[in-house]
């Protein structure tokens, strides 16, 4: 809807086209037996490659993967390094981990907006008579982003290492805390298919992922620890499922083993597929 | 007894305070073309995505080969293929990516999903448009592209909303074309379109929606005598003979004949009273007994009411209880005395829509576009 138009109605038909004549067709529509259904995963999958698809006909739209985290990144180690830390140095050990992951999880709110913006077009339409496992266009989406969520990390990381991050944990580490943080974000990302499917427009899933996601993301322990707070904002804070994944994934990779937040990022994460897995599908099937 | 590919009872959508459709029953024959016909906002496509499991239905029931198309969705499912009123297809896809992403998810081996499609892009003349974007696709390659996409699994029933809405002559013609071949593979076709030219072309039956309900369903030709049926315009040779010929045309006919203003001519109705006679038919027989009588005849034509003025006489709200007899249209849509239909136009609501007059020779046809 957005993006259609650029010289549609620049070529006419082509006059040499001829339709298929009957025997012809008749070959392509022979009744050969039907292909079996394809399969969860498969169906699931093969949305994920349309994602990739998509990444590949629009590449800037890995803007917000690369650049913005990179931003990030720079911007609040040298704005609150000194001040809060004592040096850079010191202060990137700690905000690393969880500038990642604040970083990642506002990432995840594109995808409330695409599938706001796709589920208006014809396709949509199509995808939803075929005969496949209902949820498998969602959980494509959310596949396709998990990509983008790896790069993003890559990236992140890739920046922190050259301004002296230094991950205790070593390799092993690292990819334990970015495998939490893409679990983490593929469940937390099923509020956005639903706020994608349940608003009307683009604008509309903007405003309220900001309203959900600063908080979410502000009000954890990203920045700081939260003992300097005032105990009401600890309460919020402490239970924040985004303090959870930030310490787990601090933890994971300063090379300790966090059993208690990673039980309690897994128990989130569990909790938003089940309840907005399942109040997106609601939407979807009712649309 | 064919089969039946869609039966409806009672169907109803409501969206908000707007019974967008309301009470609809449809049975529609397997193996054929059903034109839905109606103007912008009479409840087609609301129809169209009921049928297809888009959207539930708040009243009454549908069934799609026997199965419901809520409760045996998925089944459904298994049977249709939906090309919508905008293209189907993903804009930011190729041709090629688009087809080998459905094939796929119709379970389609990568090698096989690859080989239809390029069947499909060859059979449709796309294939140098295989690797470019759909948005960079014209009108008519967007259809093609479209319905090749509805094919990929032969489907059972093919839902094709407007297929034609905004295409140039040659383009339409094209998809028309692709639409008989379908259907001749023993694919049933549910057309929804508000040009009744294309209704007429295609369609063996078809029902009028206007309002979310429907006003009237039926062959083309039930539709068209519905209206008031044909009207035989003869010009004679000697204006002196007329009397003698209104006598021959009325016996032959068992129909009103009048006398038009020009002195050598004179318009009859042709509605089939009465006789099992089509109106070329009877408008033969009516030229075969003026020549006994020995009346020569300088012209002769036989026009067929257009579903132009089929559609308007029923959309303009006449009262469809009033459709079999042909004088019931006088006052509805204004065309004036009986038979007033003659070529000297006077048609009334038909000339709004479309200036060409509907009529055409023997033939009987509507007006070519």
């Amino acid at each position: 809807m957005t993006t259609v138009s650029t010289g549609k109605d620049t070529r006419t038909a082509d006059p040499d086209f001829e339709a298929p004549r009957a025997e012809e067709l008749a070959e392509l529509l022979v009744r050969r037996t039907r292909p079996p259904r394809p399969g969860a995963l498969s169906a699931s999958m093969t949305f994920g490659w349309r994602a990739m698809l998509k990444i590949k006909h629009v590449p800037e739209q890995l803007f917000d993967v690369t650049a913005f985290p990179i931003m990030l990144v720079l911007m609040y180690t040298y704005l609150f390094g000194g001040a809060l830390a004592g040096s850079i140095s010191s202060y990137v050990q700690f905000l690393l981990p969880g500038i990642l992951v604040m970083s990642v999880v506002m990432i995840t709110m594109y995808t409330g907006v695409s599938v706001n913006t796709d589920i208006e077009k014809g396709v949509f339409d199509r995808f939803r008579t075929l005969p496949i496992w209902r949820p498998a266009p969602m959980v494509g989406y959310l596949l396709g982003d998990v990509v983008r969520y790896l790069i993003a990390s890559a990236v992140m990381l890739t920046v922190g290492v050259i301004i002296g991050y230094r991950p205790g944990g070593g390799l092993p580490g690292v990819l334990l805390g970015i495998a939490l943080l893409l679990v983490f974000s593929f469940s937390f990302s099923w509020i956005w298919t639903m706020f994608g499917l349940l608003l009307r427009s683009e604008k509309s899933v903007m405003g309220v992922s900001m309203m959900v996601i600063f908080p979410l993301t502000f009000l954890s322990n990203v920045f700081v620890d939260p003992r300097t707070m005032p105990g009401w904002l600890q309460a919020f804070v402490n239970n924040n499922p985004v303090t959870h994944v930030a310490s787990a994934v601090r933890e994971l990779m300063a090379g300790g083993w966090p059993g208690v937040d990673v039980a309690w990022s897994l128990g989130w994460s569990a909790v938003f597929v089940l309840v907005f897995g399942w109040v997106t599908m609601r939407l979807y099937n009712r649309r | 007894m064919t089969d039946l590919a869609i039966e409806t009872e009672g169907l109803v959508k409501v969206f908000g305070t707007n019974r967008a459709v309301d009470g609809v029953d449809l049975r529609v024959p397997a193996g054929t073309v059903y034109g839905v016909l109606g103007p912008n906002g009479a409840g087609k496509t609301t129809v169209v995505k009921m049928l297809a499991t888009l959207l539930r239905p708040d009243g009454g029931r549908a069934g799609v080969f026997g199965k419901d198309v809520v409760e045996d969705a998925d089944a459904v499912r298994g049977r249709v293929s939906l090309t919508g009123q905008y293209a189907s297809v993903d804009e930011d896809l190729t041709g090629t990516e688009n087809l080998v992403l459905l094939a796929r998810l119709l379970g389609h081996s990568r090698p096989a999903a690859r080989e239809r499609s390029a069947q499909l892009l060859a059979a449709f003349g796309l294939e140098e448009a295989a690797d470019r974007q759909i948005k960079n696709y014209s009108g008519g390659m967007r259809r093609r592209i479209d319905i090749a996409a509805s094919i990929l699994n032969t489907p059972d029933l093919l839902f094709l909303d407007e297929p034609t809405t905004g295409l140039d002559p040659r383009s339409r013609n094209q998809v028309w074309d692709i639409v008989r071949a379908v259907v001749a593979q023993g694919t049933t076709v549910l057309l929804t379109t508000q040009y009744l030219d294309e209704a007429d072309r295609l369609a063996s039956r078809i029902a009028v929606i206007d309002h979310g309900k429907v006003i009237a369903e039926g062959t083309k030709g039930e539709l068209k005598a519905s209206v008031g049926s044909g009207s035989v315009h003869v010009r004679l040779r000697d204006p002196g003979r007329r009397h003698e010929a209104e006598r021959v045309l009325r016996g032959a006919l068992r129909a009103a004949v009048q006398l038009d203003p020009d002195p050598v001519a004179l318009t009859a109705t042709v509605d089939g009273h009465g006789t099992d006679l089509g109106a070329a038919e009877q408008a033969a027989r009516v030229l075969a007994e003026l020549a006994r009588a020995g009346i020569t005849v300088d012209s002769f034509a036989l026009g067929q009411p257009s579903l132009d003025e089929v559609f308007l006489a029923l959309t303009d709200g006449a009262p469809v209880g009033e459709k079999d007899t042909a004088e019931g249209k006088g006052p509805v849509d204004g065309k004036g005395p009986a038979g007033g239909k003659g070529p000297a136009g006077g048609k009334g609501p038909a000339g709004r829509t479309r200036p060409a007059d509907g009529k055409s020779t023997a033939d009987g046809k509507g007006p070519t576009a």
